[in-house]
C-alpha cells in the first residue's frame, strides 16, 4: 500500500526530483572505512561532468581533509556503484557510467587503512 | 458527588450522538486507519481526573515552579552549574524537545476532536492542556540561561530550519499528519511509555548532577503529568487491542514503526549522556540496558497475552548501543560550524570514563579520530568537514551509523520507488519507507533543500543566515564566547569556582 490516507489515492509530491536542483543532479560519495568523515557525502553535479574530472576536480580536494587523502592511489582504487563493483569509464560522463541522480558511489581503497590503521 | 460520578458525568454527559449530520461525518477520522471500535465507553481513564480538580492540582504546581525560578534567577543559579560546556544540553533542549511539546499540545487537540468517544477526547484535551504547559515552564526556565549564553535566541525559528533539528521536526510531524490512532499510539504508547525515561531520566538526572537546579524543577513538574500521559498510552494500546482482533496487526506496525523512529530520535539524548554532560549520570549503553531491554522487555513480555511481540529491530538497537554516542558527537563535531551547540573533544578524565563505559569498542573504534582531531586543535587546525552529509531519507540523520556486525561500515540501504532512488541509514527506517512511501517522498531534506536553492542562498554563510544562527553560537567549545565568559564569570565569583 503506497500510503494510508483519508484521502483516496492520495499522491505525495516527490519533493527531490532532477529538475529542482537546477541543472545538476545529486550523486552520494562515500569513501568506505573511512570513519573520520561522518557519514558520506551528498554532491550536487553537472550530469555531463567526465568520471575523471569528478575524481580530480571534486573528490580528491574533499579528501584532501583526510590526512590519508593525498596518498590515495588512484590506480588501484575500486568503486561501487549503487552497492555493486563497477569499473568507470574516466572520459565518459557521470550519465555514461550509469551514475544518474541520486546513486550512491562508493571508493574502497586498501591501503592506507584509516587513521592508525583503525578504518577512522 | 463522588470524583467518580463527577468523571462519569464530564465523560459521558458531555457526549451526544449527532443528528443533523451523521457520526461518520463529523469524526471521519476514527476509521480509516482500520482500527475497529465496537464499544467507546470500554475507554477508561484510570485517573478519573475532572475539570475542578485538574485546574487545582496544576495550579498548585504551577505556583512552586515559579517560585523556584524566581529564586534561581535571583541568585544567579546559572552560574551554579558544573561547567557552561553543559549548557549546550539545554541548548539542544530548548531547539529540539520545547517545540516538540508545543507540537504534543496540537496533537493532542486534533486527536482529541477526531476521536468520537467523549472519555477518550476529554483525556486528550488535559493532555494538550498539559503539553502547552510543559512547552511553557521550559522556555520560561531557559529563558535565564539566555540572557549569558549564545544559541538559545530563535530557537523556534531554528527548529523549522536547522539541518539537524529536522529530526525531531519531522519525527513528529509524522506523527501529526496519521491518523489519530495512529498518533496516540506514537507519542502515548511508544514515546511517552516505551521510551520517555531515556530522554527525561537523561536530561532531569543530567540536571541535578550538574547542578542545573531550575531544570530539575520544571522536571518535577512534568513528571506528574507524564505519569498520567505513560498510563493512557499503555491502557489506549490495550482498549484499542481487546476491542477487536483486526486490530492486532494494524498496532504491531505501529508499535515497530514508532519504536524505530523514536529510537532514531534518541541519538541526540545519548550523545548528550555521554559527551555533554560534564559530570555523568550513566552511560546511554547502561541507560538503554535499564529502560529499554529491561523496562521495556518486561512490558512487552507483559503484552504478549494480546499477541503483541517485541518491536521489530530491537536487536539492532542493542547492538548499536556501544557506538551510538560516539556516532552522534562525531556527526556534530564534523558539522560544528553549522550548529547552535559547541562541540569539543572530551577531557582525559572523560575519554577514561567513555573507555571505562565502552571497554569493547571506544579505544578500537571511536578514540582514533577523537585523538587525530585534538591534535588538530592544538596545532591551531580545529577539524571540520568539508562538505554535506547524505542523509537518510525517514529519519533525516546523516548517514553515519553502521552495517550490523561491521561497526567500520556505513550501513547503506536503498530502494526504487516509481523510478526514484531512496536512501536510508537502516532497515528500520527502510521498512518504514516501504510501507507508506507516498508519504516520505515528501521529506523535506536540509541538505537537498540547500541545493535546490531553498535556504537563503548557495553558500555556507548565506544559509546559517536563513537559519539564524550567529557565528558565535557555533564552533568548538575551547573558541566560544561561551567559554570566555565562563571563566571570566567563575573567577570574578567565589561562589561558583
Ligand atoms: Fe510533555
Ligand atoms: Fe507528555
Ligand atoms: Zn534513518
Amino acid at each position: 500500500m503506497p500510503v494510508i490516507a483519508l484521502a483516496p489515492d492520495y499522491r505525495g509530491e516527490v519533493r527531490d526530483r532532477v529538475e529542482n536542483f537546477h541543472g545538476n543532479q545529486l550523486v552520494y560519495f562515500g569513501w568506505d572505512r573511512r570513519m573520520l568523515f561522518c557519514s558520506p557525502f551528498t554532491l550536487p553535479l553537472p550530469p555531463d561532468m567526465p568520471f575523471k574530472t569528478l575524481v580530480s576536480d571534486v573528490l580528491t580536494p574533499l579528501l584532501a581533509a583526510h590526512p590519508e587523502g593525498a596518498s590515495i592511489d588512484w590506480s588501484t582504487a575500486t568503486w561501487l556503484r549503487a552497492g555493486q563493483p563497477f569499473v568507470p569509464e574516466p572520459e565518459a560522463s557521470l550519465v555514461a557510467n550509469g551514475l544518474g541522480h541520486k546513486t550512491v558511489l562508493r571508493l574502497q581503497t586498501p591501503q592506507p587503512a584509516g587513521v592508525g590503521g583503525s578504518g577512522n | 458527588m463522588s470524583i467518580k460520578e463527577k468523571y462519569a458525568l464530564l465523560t459521558r454527559d458531555l457526549g451526544w450522538d449527532t443528528t443533523y449530520q451523521s457520526m461518520d461525518a463529523v469524526f471521519p477520522q476514527d476509521k480509516f486507519e482500520g482500527i475497529v471500535i465496537h464499544n467507546w465507553d470500554g475507554w477508561e481513564d484510570p485517573f478519573r481526573m475532572t475539570m475542578d480538580a485538574y485546574w487545582k492540582f496544576q495550579s498548585e504546581k504551577e505556583r512552586k515552579l515559579y517560585a523556584i525560578i524566581d529564586a534561581f534567577q535571583q541568585n544567579n543559579g546559572q552560574l551554579n552549574v558544573t561547567d557552561a560546556r553543559y549548557v549546550n544540553a539545554l541548548k539542544l533542549f530548548l531547539t529540539g524537545v520545547s517545540p516538540l511539546e508545543y507540537a504534543a499540545h496540537r496533537g493532542f487537540a486534533m486527536a482529541g476532536r477526531n476521536l468520537r468517544g467523549a472519555g477518550a477526547r476529554v483525556a486528550c484535551q488535559m493532555q494538550s492542556v498539559d503539553e502547552l504547559r510543559h512547552c511553557q515552564t521550559q522556555v520560561h526556565t531557559i529563558s535565564q540561561y539566555n540572557k549569558f549564553f549564545n544559541g538559545f535566541e530563535d530557537w523556534t525559528h531554528m527548529h523549522d530550519r536547522l539541518w539537524y533539528l529536522s529530526v525531531p521536526k519531522s519525527y513528529f510531524e509524522d506523527a501529526m499528519t496519521a491518523g489519530p490512532f495512529e498518533f496516540i499510539t506514537a507519542i502515548s504508547f511508544s514515546f511517552e511509555y516505551v521510551l520517555t525515561n531515556l530522554l527525561f531520566m537523561p536530561f532531569m538526572s543530567g540536571a541535578a548532577f550538574n547542578g542545573d537546579m531550575a531544570t530539575v524543577t520544571f522536571g518535577f513538574s512534568a513528571q506528574s503529568d507524564e505519569s498520567r500521559h505513560m498510563t493512557l498510552g499503555l491502557e489506549v494500546v490495550k482498549f484499542m487491542l481487546e476491542q477487536d482482533p483486526a486490530n492486532l496487526p494494524i498496532i504491531q506496525k505501529w508499535v515497530d514503526k514508532w519504536f524505530w523512529r523514536g529510537y532514531r530520535l534518541l541519538t541526540l539524548v545519548a550523545m548528550m549522556m555521554d559527551y555533554m554532560l560534564p559530570k555523568k549520570v550513566m552511560s546511554w549503553k547502561e541507560a538503554w540496558e535499564m529502560y529499554f531491554e529491561q523496562n521495556g522487555g518486561a512490558l512487552f513480555a507483559d503484552l504478549a497475552r494480546y499477541g503483541v511481540r517485541m518491536p521489530k529491530y530491537h536487536e539492532q538497537a542493542a547492538q548499536e548501543k556501544d557506538h551510538l554516542s560516539h556516532i552522534a558527537w562525531s556527526i556534530f563535531y564534523n558539522f560544528n560550524h553549522a550548529a547552535a551547540i559547541h562541540t569539543w573533544v572530551p577531557e582525559e578524565n572523560e575519554l577514561d570514563w567513555l573507555k571505562a563505559q565502552y571497554p569493547d569498542t571506544f579505544e578500537e573504534h571511536h578514540l582514533p579520530h577523537l585523538r587525530y582531531w585534538q591534535e588538530q586543535h592544538k596545532a591551531g587546525k580545529r577539524w571540520t568537514n568539508p562538505g554535506l552529509p547524505m542523509l537518510c531519507q525517514l529519519c533525516q540523520v546523516p548517514m553515519a551509523f553502521r552495517e550490523p556486525g561491521d561497526p567500520t561500515q556505513v550501513c547503506y540501504r536503498e530502494v526504487k520507488y516509481e523510478g526514484e532512488n531512496y536512501h536510508f541509514c537502516s532497515d528500520g527506517c527502510c521498512d518504514i519507507f516501504k510501507n507508506e512511501p507516498e508519504k516520505y517522498v515528501q521529506a523535506w531534506l536540509p541538505v537537498h533543500q540547500i541545493f535546490q536553492g531553498n535556504c537563503g542562498g548557495p553558500t555556507l554563510p548565506e544559509v546559517l543566515d536563513w537559519y539564524h544562527l550567529k557565528p558565535e553560537a557555533a564552533g568548538d567549545y575551547a573558541d566560544s564566547a561561551d567559554r570566555a565568559n565562563w571563566e571570566r564569570w567563575t573567577n570574578d565569583n567565589p561562589k561558583a569556582a
